[in-house]
């Protein structure tokens, strides 16, 4: 962490707008956003000091020439300040993105079409079956077109609301069927377009248990407000009771 | 005869100069039509011959011609950028992959066999900047040019138009031959939405053949201007940036065509 | 025979033409020259409509930017009325549909960025103003520019045609990712309606290509004697880094709008990937990239926003110096800071992309790039800072806005560098964080600059050669400031809130949402809604008072001294005769103390002999 200064009470008091944060990540991006935003606000309230102080002072009849006090020492304030946050901010970015989930992580897989969203869990044997763009008939129950020939897909079921158990990384893999959508919770701060014909995976992990909002934040057609789906968070006894039940309903 | 004096004060009074042409001061001949367009030395010589520091209408003869051709090559740098841009799209395309449903890494890209007519093209095109060259040369002969300017005839013109239309009629030429390979490429099924390679094929050449249809077009409009236009000095412009105009999509189109012929 | 120039009696010979006989055009211009010549007798057509005069062409870019951005607002709070209020339907029109609020959307977004802020900064005042700014009589391509002018009237109507198009106008927003804009199946308005807004942003962008070359040209071979590189004026190099930019970017846009144009209707698939089902039918023969689109577009999105604010950020150098009767400090760093944000623009794109699909790695090659652009931002704030300071700068309605300039700059660039660190984006990508940021930097600190540049060179907007020069009222100028810099900080900064909250773009409603947990996140960003709403429509009828002195001051308005400014830059200098010879001899901004009183030496006078 860059700067420690900042109290709780005040981190609570910027806290307000955000939402719920309920993700392993989560807490270290709230506390580096709201830092940033103080820093935003206190450069902010400098400059515009500044500007109001040099209006209304006396005319100073003779022009300043210290130009290096002027210029190079704010300057130089600033770029310090900026790649702070800037490595500050890398060093987030690195360990949510650089590398892969977890080879223990739960994988999911997120299909997004105007305009829902599926969720296709792998079963037992953990592993995805194939899926085909002809065979996509959300009507007859395969909105993600899985291919019936592949054994491995026979224990493959697919929802409309995910569900994942608390404490445990998940690796998303994210498609889109049409066009781009942005698969986005915001109570997780999480968010990545799935591109069509592209596998784009996120991981994080759940910390608190409760149902969340998932929204889609690029804009897809004209029902683009209404792609919502729900995410529930359980325990991981109510978990195991959940995906046991939707295995025995798919292996059927 | 006097070259444009260099100031070497800053001082200045407005300076009443009868016999400066009230309604084109930009006309690039010591401001009076004294001299013709010919190439001299700008300025008068010397190292204070700073740009800067000559006012408008006094920077030599070739000041209006100058600015013609800065015209004409920024409007190539956005044109390269367009091509650039293409060709960049090539390349991603080119070397994009995708999953398939078995897991396999495929890349759809089968390149495009380009039709040898395309040779010909090119070596036409190379011929017809040689013959476009040679007109523009034409029209800047100093001895031609001051006889024209004193209106003993029009030798310039004269000199450069049947290279111009011969510019035009390889420009055609070219034209018809990738029209040709367009329609031997398609007899043998192969259409712009055939293949990845196929639609930047098509997309490549028919962009630099829209190009180079608006540089016939320039030609032809330079033809029309030897004819008409009533100064050399613009005669001379006419001809010297439909020129180079020809010049630059000659060379675009040895790039694409290298990217196409070796790089698929 | 070619005569021989060494020859004797060569001179006699062909230098006296009515003893040669034959005489060349050449000849009789030349002799022409001698005489005075009268004024052509134009054809009105020639004269008003087609002309070829850089001012007469400057207003009309201006005029095109007016409508567009009356138009422009009207559909704004249009989308404002209905996110707050969705049961209100437009008369002779009924509800206001989903796809109606996103063809808003998209309208609202093309006509504010390209048929204002791209027109009107750089060809509107810069036609205007730029030959007289560096001593030129005309621009480097009269003819040129005309065609231009026309070609981007043509471009707006073919835009606004496009919402009477069959299936209504696009839904995809300026940015129209494919494959929703390369699919005619995939909303409503994406068939005929997208083909003319392409076909729109096709003309537009040739149109400005032409433009930048006339600026460029005439920037860099018409300048009059005496009139060096750092002698520019920081206007000129405003417009000088845009057209550099403009050169550069709407060339790429101009391909990738005729790629998804072959995409739409040459079968091929340069951005739709093969499986690609729209609406039950399979898409996309080959194996195209969406992600090529983005790449593509925001190589020209990005540099597009630097094109729209550069000219206001010289303008706003030099007005502060102006009023604040100061020399503007680091007159070269201000240079290079100019080009420095014109050449690291070109460079950031990515920034758009940080969660659309980008490797990450490159995600944090563009966050460096990106907060370094803060590097000269903030060199530019600190010099407008340093040249007002201690002034007592007199209030005029030009300098009010250039105030409200510096400080919406600030207020929108602060929240640059938190979008720019691409964890923070992964939160607030397409919120309407997001809106707060670019609306404040571009919409309104960009239009304080249009509203400084016209308090500021109205005389020069006025006066024609048939109509004396006016000034506007400043009564009604402070009004219309105070209105717009109040409203434009109650609307914008409740929309940082709603973001943090997680208001996403692009929705055409908030309320009525099926997804239980998704309608509750969103109730928490209604409060707000009716609020900005409020503020919205506060400010748009703060522009009421400027559209009246407009009026007015075109007819009634006082007339203008020379100089009334007491301006240094060459456009305030008296009108020059026709055989003058046009020269400065200092830089600009050239105000100093002398004898304990404030004095200025304008460019265009010669040196005095008590210095």
């Amino acid at each position: 962490m860059l700067l420690q200064p900042l109290t709780t009470a005040n981190l609570i008091l910027l806290r307000w707008p955000l939402p719920a944060d309920a993700s392993a990540h989560g807490p270290a991006l709230d506390h580096h956003l709201i830092l940033n935003i103080w820093i935003a606000g206190a450069l902010l309230g400098t400059v515009h000091l500044i500007l109001l102080i040099g209006l209304l002072s006396r005319r100073r009849s003779t022009e300043s020439r210290r130009g290096w006090i002027v210029e190079y020492v704010p300057l130089s304030f600033i770029i310090v300040l900026f790649a702070g946050l800037t490595i500050q901010a890398e060093i987030l970015w690195a360990s949510a993105r650089y590398t892969g989930a977890d080879a223990a992580a739960l994988q999911v897989e997120v299909t997004g079409m105007q305009f829902a969203w599926y969720f296709r869990y792998p079963g037992a044997d953990a592993a995805f079956g194939r899926t085909d763009a002809k065979l996509v008939a959300p009507g007859e129950g395969n909105p993600v077109g899985i291919d019936p020939a592949d054994p491995r897909g026979a224990d493959d079921f697919v929802t409309s609301e995910l569900v994942l158990p608390v404490g445990r990384a998940i690796d998303l893999r994210l498609h889109a069927q049409d066009v781009i959508h942005g698969f986005a919770v915001p109570e997780m701060r999480l968010k990545q377009n799935a591109v069509p014909g592209e596998t784009i995976h996120l991981h994080f992990t759940p910390t608190i248990a409760g149902t969340y909002a998932i929204l889609c934040t690029q804009l897809c057609g004209s029902g683009h407000y209404r792609m919502q789906a729900n995410l529930r968070v359980l325990p991981p006894g109510e978990f195991a009771a959940w995906l046991a039940s939707r295995q025995s309903g798919a292996a059927r | 005869m006097p070259g444009t004096l260099t100031p070497i004060d800053t001082e200045r009074r407005p300076q009443r100069r009868p016999e400066r042409r009230t309604d084109d001061p930009d006309h690039g001949d010591g401001g009076n039509g004294r001299r013709p367009p010919t190439d001299k030395r700008t300025g008068g010589g010397g190292d204070n011959d700073n740009w800067n520091d000559r006012p408008q209408g006094h920077r030599g003869p070739r000041e209006k011609l100058k600015r013609c051709r800065q015209g004409v090559f920024l409007a190539l740098a956005g044109d390269v950028m367009f091509f650039v841009a293409i060709v960049s799209a090539f390349f991603v395309s080119q070397s994009s992959g995708r999953w398939d449903a078995y897991n396999n890494y495929i890349n759809q890209w089968l390149p495009t066999a380009i039709p040898p007519v395309l040779w010909l093209n090119t070596a036409v095109l190379v011929l017809s900047s040689v013959t476009a060259e040679v007109a523009r040369r034409k029209m800047f002969n100093q001895i031609d040019a001051m006889e024209e300017w004193f209106g003993l005839g029009r030798p310039t013109s004269r000199r450069a138009m049947p290279w111009l239309v011969a510019t035009a009629f390889l420009g055609l030429l070219f034209l018809a031959g990738q029209f040709l390979a367009w329609h031997q490429l398609n007899l043998q099924g192969v259409f712009m939405r055939s293949n990845v390679s196929s639609h930047f094929f098509f997309l490549i050449t028919g962009a630099h053949g829209l190009h180079l249809v608006l540089g016939v077009g320039a030609l032809v409009g330079a033809v029309f201007g030897l004819r008409y236009s009533k100064q050399v000095e613009n005669r001379q412009i006419i001809v010297d940036c439909s020129v180079w105009y020809w010049h630059s999509m000659g060379i675009v189109w040895l790039f694409l065509f290298t990217l196409l012929a070796f790089f698929q | 025979m070619t005569p021989n120039p060494q020859a004797p009696g060569f001179r006699e010979k062909h230098c006296h033409p009515e003893r040669s006989g034959a005489e060349s055009k050449d000849l009789q211009f030349a002799r022409a020259a001698t005489d005075a010549s009268p004024l052509k007798e134009e054809s009105f057509l020639r004269r008003c409509v087609f002309s070829t005069d850089h001012r007469v062409i400057g207003r009309q870019y201006l005029v095109l930017a007016l409508i567009s951005v009356a138009i422009g607002t009207v559909l704004s709070l249009l989308m404002r009325l209905h996110l707050t209020w969705p049961e209100i339907g437009l008369p002779l029109h009924g509800p206001i549909l989903p796809e109606d609020y996103l063809a808003l959307v998209t309208f609202h977004g093309t006509l504010m960025i390209f048929y204002v802020l791209t027109t009107a900064p750089q060809s509107g005042f810069g036609n205007l103003i730029l030959p007289s700014q560096i001593g030129a009589r005309h621009m480097a391509f009269p003819r040129l520019n005309a065609a231009a002018f026309w070609l981007t009237a043509v471009a707006l109507v073919t835009l606004l045609s496009a919402t009477l198009a069959q299936g209504g106008g696009p839904i995809s927003g300026w940015t129209a990712y494919p494959p929703l804009s390369a699919v005619a199946s995939a909303g409503p308005g994406q068939g005929l309606g997208m083909d003319l807004w392409l076909a729109s942003l096709g003309l537009f962008s040739i149109a400005t290509t032409i433009a930048s070359v006339n600026t460029l040209t005439t920037v860099i071979r018409c300048r009059c004697e005496g009139m060096t590189w750092e002698r520019l004026p920081l206007t000129v190099w405003g417009w000088f880094t845009a057209a550099l930019l403009s050169l550069l970017a709407f060339s790429v846009l101009l391909a990738a709008l005729l790629l998804l144009f072959c995409d739409r209707h040459a079968g091929t698939s340069f951005f739709v990937p093969a499986g690609d089902i729209v609406g039950r039918t399979l898409h996309g023969g080959g194996n195209g990239s969406p992600l090529l689109w983005l790449h593509l577009f925001w190589f020209f999105g990005h540099p597009e926003v630097y094109i729209a604010i550069l000219p206001g950020m010289g303008l706003t150098s030099m007005v502060l110096g102006n009023f604040a009767r100061r020399r503007i400090f680091g007159y070269r760093i201000m240079i290079a800071t100019t080009l420095l944000i014109g050449f690291l623009g070109i460079l950031v794109w990515g920034h758009h992309m940080f969660v659309a699909g980008l490797n990450p790695f490159a995600g944090t090659a563009f966050s460096v790039s990106t907060m370094a652009i803060a590097i000269p931002a903030a060199a530019k704030v600190l010099s407008w800072l340093a040249t007002i300071w201690r002034s007592r700068p007199e209030p005029k309605s030009a300098m009010l806005f250039a105030l409200g300039f510096v400080s919406l700059f600030v207020t929108g660039g602060l929240t640059g560098p938190i979008l720019a660190q691409p964890i923070l984006d992964q939160y607030l990508h397409n919120t309407f964080f997001v809106v707060a940021h670019f609306h404040i930097i571009m919409a309104m600190a960009g239009v304080f600059g249009l509203f400084s540049a016209t308090y500021y060179w109205f005389p020069q907007i006025a006066g024609t050669p048939l109509r004396p020069a006016r000034l506007m009222s400043e009564t009604l100028g402070r009004i219309h400031f105070w209105g717009t810099l109040a409203g434009a900080y109650a609307t914008f900064l409740p929309m940082h809130i709603t973001g943090l909250e997680g208001e996403p773009r692009h929705y055409a409603q908030l309320t009525g949402i099926p997804g239980q947990q998704a309608a509750h996140l969103l109730a928490r960003t209604i409060p707000l809604q009716a609020p900005i709403t409020f503020a919205a429509i506060f400010l748009a009828a703060a522009q009421l008072p400027f559209l009246l002195n407009l009026v007015v001051s075109l007819r009634n308005g006082r007339l203008a001294p020379p100089n009334p400014w007491n301006a240094t830059t060459l456009e305030w200098a008296p009108e020059p005769s026709p055989d003058e010879t046009i020269a400065v001899h200092r830089a600009p901004c050239d105000y100093r103390q002398r004898n304990n009183e404030a004095t200025f030496l304008p460019q265009w006078v010669s040196d005095s002999s008590t210095e």
